[in-house]
């Protein structure tokens, strides 16, 4: 299992196969990382919200920090009329950091590394963002695709690309992510390899990589949850305030 | 030529993990779909879970937490600037209470100075008076001293020249023709004795 530096990516049942009809949605190890980031989401916020002291202590610092960090991110991307989606918004971000982080520590599963869960959220957000859309500008919604300035000859290619790149989203936001937190922990495991079959003689060199590559790839594990929840942003900033 | 072994191993420790890589698996474990509705179904039960219970639950707490220390600080704010007022109104009443009981002060340190000084001068006035007064009457006997002064002495004088004149020569004068002699005298050389 060590050798294979995909392997940790393997998603296996734990306990009995539970089947609804014909779907198989047996408790997975991916699951059980769902289940503890969002449980420490929980706990920390809950934890941090208990007391209200005018001098906050440590963890209802963490909470509120976090919050208005989100809701000053909403605010500056999408404007107040945003405000009703900052719990999703917020959700959203801590559940892709946690999953990000939990993923960080040795022997976990990081839940993000797949492609289906991230192309579930980012679907999820696509169809929603599109839903708000309408509502909000009905059929002007479509006026979104036909930027305004743009000559009547370049007008019919300019249509395109704009659809295309709308329809686009989901599937950027989702591999962004994915792919980010799959490589860097392919990465990680290879120099984690590289240590093992150099033995003490030569490993010193990926283990030192391997330790920069720890602390480059909690940035990363960061940065993705921000770019994801920023990028949510900006495309309900499109929905709510029709800009072309 | 330990540097060349070194990066030959590592060349070939990467064709080994390439190598069982390869041989263990066909590829992504993410695309295999055996677990993809598992993998959906968790993730909307904990995400949609998650969600319900941060903004019913603890996102309005939090909200409230940061509102509420908002404007508690804001009251404080409100109260300390109040307070501030309310000293500096203070410190104005006290700075004119101080200014004002200086004025007085004054006036009434000078009221006094001036009295005490008319006190004064008239106390002085009453002396002077007493003084010139006493003065006056002093210099008067001592001119009715001095009118009475030559008779005196011409008597002193008469007698004792007629007394003299007795014994020297054993027989008395006529005591009229020695007062005429010291009157003459007296009237000549008064001025030389007596300093009129």
């Amino acid at each position: 299992m060590a050798a294979n530096p995909m392997s940790q990516f393997d998603v296996y049942r734990i306990g009995p196969e539970i089947k609804v009809g014909a779907f198989d949605i047996s408790f997975t190890n991916a699951s059980l990382f769902m289940i503890l980031s969002t449980l420490s989401i929980l706990l920390i916020f809950n934890l941090g919200s208990k007391k209200n002291s005018v001098l906050p202590n440590k963890i209802q610092l963490l909470a509120e920090l976090s919050y208005t960090f989100v809701s000053k991110m909403i605010s500056d991307t999408a404007g107040s009329k945003a405000k009703p989606y900052f719990a999703f918004i917020f959700s959203l971000f801590m559940f892709v950091l946690f999953c990000n982080m939990f993923g960080m520590i040795p022997y976990t599963f990081t839940v993000t590394s797949h492609i289906i869960v991230t192309f579930v959220l980012a679907s999820f957000i696509f169809i929603g963002v599109t839903v708000i859309g309408f509502i909000k500008h009905g059929f002007g919604y479509l006026k979104l695709f036909v930027p305004s300035g743009v000559p009547a000859v370049l007008l019919p290619l300019i249509v395109v690309i704009e659809i295309i790149s709308y329809l686009s989203r989901p599937i950027s936001l989702s591999v962004r992510l994915f792919a980010n937190m799959m490589a860097g922990h392919t990465m990680m495991k290879v120099f984690g390899g590289f240590v093992i079959s150099l033995g003490i003689v030569g490993g010193w060199l990926p283990l030192s990589f391997s330790v920069a590559l720890t602390g480059l790839e909690i940035l990363v594990a960061f940065l993705q949850a921000y770019v994801f929840a920023i990028l949510t942003c900006i495309y309900l900033n499109d929905a709510l305030n029709l800009h072309h | 030529m330990v540097k060349k072994i070194y990066f030959q191993s590592i060349f070939f420790s990467f064709f080994f993990n390439k190598e069982a890589f390869a041989a263990e698996s066909g590829g992504m474990p993410q695309l295999n779909p055996e677990f993809w509705i598992s993998q959906i179904f968790w993730l909307i039960l904990t995400f949609g879970v998650m969600y319900l219970v941060l903004s019913k639950l603890i996102l309005p707490k939090i909200s409230n937490n940061l509102e509420s220390r908002k404007s508690q600080i804001l009251e404080n704010i409100e109260a300390a600037e109040k307070q501030r007022e309310d000293s500096d109104t203070k410190l104005k009443e006290y700075e004119e209470i101080i200014s004002k009981s200086k004025l007085e002060a004054n006036s009434i340190f000078n009221q006094t100075r001036e009295k005490v000084l008319k006190d004064i001068s008239a106390k002085r006035d009453v002396l002077d008076k007493q003084i010139d007064d006493e003065i006056a009457e002093a210099e008067k006997e001592i001119n009715t001293l001095r009118k009475n002064a030559p008779d005196k002495i011409n008597k002193i004088a008469i007698e004792t020249s007629s007394e003299l004149l007795q014994k020297l020569i054993g027989t008395e004068v006529n005591k009229s023709s020695i007062s005429a002699i010291v009157d003459d005298l007296s009237k000549r050389n008064g001025d030389k004795y007596y300093g009129n």
